[in-house]
């Protein structure tokens, strides 16, 4: 028998960029163990939800409550949500010139461990864990003396940002549109990689265009996203008939 | 969702710059000066004080004749108010009643001073490897390791010392390698500079220290017009450097320096700047005008001068470290950091003129600029005609911290035969808001974010800083950065 814990409630939540409201009051609920399909047409919303989920400073929350295992985040930086255990796979991870993926990996690293006053690991240490981690995504050692981002493929970035869900292990992963731009056998990795990732103690929210990656990561649960609110609920199926029928036929 | 993101980074950048300037207090101390203003008779004065020969006086005197009939120079990309020339100290010096012996007849006043600068003058708590020459406002306080460098038959000295013990060397390198009409600033600095430092690497010797130069203008209203000599005879090899502070006050103080380095055959000159001058407030108000003028001569074959600097203070900046290569296969490389904020301008770089065959320069330049300043890279390569197969690779990084500073690149390229080999690289990249969430996101915090792609950034500056100061350079930018970025 189940027992129901939820990792992330979101209630009657309004937020806007710019004074232009997109997020038109929405209600989600993720229970540990669960992985949550969002899918909807272009500019219902789906990135301005993991963004605000994140803190994105850009973002203004009107009303509303998001809790994150019975805590409200909604007056946390983005650092401490990051702490507490929400990860956000960004849609188009972003270069940063000068920095090699290891500092970079590391410093997140040790950030958390500081945060769960565990000990902060040295660069030997950490490079024998990050190498176990590598394999889970099937991305070469050479990455880590890579910059961050920098020259990679849209393919190399979509890892990168897999293997750093892995690494920080968070309970709440967010992955706003992994699978985009991905070839078949890419997206075969990183569905392998969030399979092995995936425990009961944990939720994932796919954002995600195509019926594809469903086929690879089974949800629990698919929602529709249109107009800044979940407009159905349903499971894997639902996601196949909206690959036949489109969003048209919600309305 | 511009403005309001802007609003949030600007916020955060504002935090994160405005760290308080440390080195902002001011010492009390009794005074030895010369009233305010410039003119023959105070150029006469300073030379009597400092019981210099004819031929310094002449020099002066000639070179107030010259700045008398020039201009100030209108070219950078600076802007700030006209400069009083009659409202500034020109001599100011702490009094003390007989010549310093030891260490311990120095006021503790200016012990401590430098103390709290964080450069220890006092024989247990020295650097072991590093001998120091302290200049406090317009003259040498204390140089450090004298007898020990002595012994190798390095002489470093203040150049007043020098004046009085070795006046050969002053009258024959003095001017030799910045002629005292070269430039405005130079020939203000050639009538009236009252101190600095001197040294000579004899034949066949490395020098065994690190040798610096502390500068400290102290007085409100005084100039501080430095000199520094550097002569590595042939065989030679030293490492110098210099680090600058200035108290914190309302109104600009002016410093206009000469450096003048000359290195003879297969000799090796390093001269690394730390300059850390007060850059005035948020609003811009205060801070330190930096007109400085720094040249050296490769005149032997296979010699090398290397400039590396950190420039990360001063109000204004108007500084282009230069090498004159003349001896063939002679070496000049500049490496630069230019950090910066708020109001600050800077508008410096290098010139690389060859002369001699085979010849190479290379010159590496970071601009930073945040808050609303403005940061100017300019910079002169001249290839001459006789310089066969010379060859310059130029680098010109710029980063921008938020949207409201300002970077310029002007680069300048004059090739006078077809053996030569010339490459110039430029980017100009910027610290997103974008990039910073991405930091956060994974739980790194603002200030580690900035300082890990900031060090990236500077890190082809930086290793060539002698290893000391690689890590204190580091950390003084990023403490200059601090509340900078969000």
């Amino acid at each position: 028998m189940n027992i129901i814990t939820p990792i992330l409630e979101i209630k009657e939540l309004k937020a806007s960029i710019n004074e232009n409201e997109i997020l038109k009051n929405l209600n989600l609920q993720v229970n540990k163990g669960e992985i949550h399909a969002i899918m909807g047409p272009n500019g219902s919303g789906k990135s301005t939800f993991s963004k605000v989920l994140a803190g994105h400073p850009a973002y203004e929350v009107l009303s509303g409550e998001i809790l994150f295992k019975g805590r409200s985040v909604l007056n946390l930086e983005p650092e401490e949500r990051s702490h507490l255990g929400i990860f956000l796979a960004f849609q188009y991870p972003i270069e940063i010139p000068g920095v090699s993926n290891e500092d970079f990996l590391r410093l997140a690293y040790n950030a958390k461990q500081k945060f769960n006053n565990d000990s902060e690991v040295d660069p030997l240490e950490f490079l024998s864990i990050i190498n176990q981690k590598l394999k889970l995504v099937d991305m070469s050692p050479v990455f880590l003396s890579r910059n961050v981002n920098e020259g990679f493929s849209g393919g190399e970035k979509k890892r990168n940002e897999i293997l750093q869900m892995t690494l920080l292990d968070s309970e709440l992963s967010i992955l706003d549109e992994t699978d985009s731009g991905l070839d078949i056998d890419a997206l075969k990795v990183i569905s392998n990689g969030i399979n092995k990732f995936m425990t009961k103690d944990k939720a994932i929210i796919l954002i995600t265009h195509y019926q594809r990656l469903l086929d690879y990561v089974k949800p629990d649960f698919v929602h529709v996203m249109q107009n800044g609110k979940i407009t159905k609920t349903g499971t894997a199926e639902l996601a196949k008939e909206l690959e036949m029928k489109g969003y048209e036929w919600l309305k | 969702m511009i403005n309001q993101s802007n609003k949030t980074l600007n916020t955060n950048i504002t935090k994160l710059v405005n760290q308080p300037y440390k080195y902002g207090f001011s010492t009390t101390i009794e005074k030895d000066i010369i009233e305010k203003g410039l003119n023959e008779n105070v150029i006469r004065l300073i030379s009597q004080k400092k019981k210099e020969t004819k031929f310094l006086l002449d020099f002066r005197l000639k070179a107030y004749k010259k700045w008398k009939q020039m201009k100030s120079p209108e070219w950078a990309q600076l802007k700030f108010s006209e400069i009083n020339y009659q409202d500034i100290i020109y001599y100011s010096a702490p009094k003390h009643k007989k010549k310093l012996n030891s260490l311990d007849e120095v006021d503790p006043e200016l012990l401590e001073t430098f103390e709290k600068l964080g450069i220890s003058l006092t024989e247990q708590k020295r650097l072991t490897n590093v001998a120091v020459d302290a200049v406090f406002d317009s003259v040498s306080i204390v140089t450090t390791f004298k007898e020990e460098l002595a012994e190798q038959g390095v002489i470093f000295s203040s150049i007043s010392e020098a004046i009085q013990e070795y006046p050969d060397l002053i009258e024959k390198y003095l001017g030799s390698v910045v002629p005292i009409g070269d430039n405005y600033f130079s020939a203000l600095n050639s009538a009236v500079f009252t101190d600095g430092s001197f040294c000579y690497i004899p034949k066949n010797v490395k020098c065994p220290l690190e040798l610096s130069t502390y500068f400290r203008i102290n007085d409100q209203k005084s100039g501080q017009f430095e000199r520094t000599l550097i002569i590595a005879d042939e065989n030679s090899q030293v490492s110098y450097l210099e680090g600058c502070t200035a108290p914190q006050y309302d109104s600009n103080q002016l410093h206009a320096a000469v450096v003048e380095l000359i290195a003879f055959d297969n000799a090796n000159i390093k001269y690394s700047t730390v300059q850390n001058w007060y850059a005035g407030n948020e609003f811009g108000q205060g801070g330190v005008y930096n007109f400085v003028t720094k040249r050296g001569l490769c005149t032997g074959k296979n010699s090398k001068i290397s400039w590396t600097q950190v420039e990360t203070g001063s109000n204004i900046t108007w500084k282009y470290p230069s090498c004159v290569l003349v001896g063939e296969n002679s070496q000049g490389e500049f490496y630069s950091v230019a950090l910066t904020n708020n109001y600050q301008q800077a508008d410096t770089g290098s010139k690389m003129i060859h002369v001699g065959k085979n010849t190479r320069s290379r010159i590496v330049s970071k601009g930073i600029s945040a808050g609303k300043s403005k940061n100017t890279y300019r910079g002169l390569v001249n290839i001459t005609n006789k310089a066969l197969g010379a060859r310059n690779y130029s680098q010109c990084d710029s980063l921008l911290i938020g949207n409201s500073s300002n970077a310029n690149t002007f680069p300048f390229i004059s090739v006078q035969n077809s053996t030569t080999q010339i490459e110039h690289e430029a980017s100009t990249s910027k610290i997103g808001e974008e990039q910073i969430f991405y930091f956060l996101q994974r739980g790194i915090s603002i200030e580690k974010g900035i300082e890990l792609m900031i060090s990236g950034f500077c890190r082809d500056v930086f290793t060539e800083l002698p290893l000391e100061f690689a890590a204190e350079a580091d950390r003084l930018l990023s403490l200059k950065l601090e509340g900078s970025v969000g």
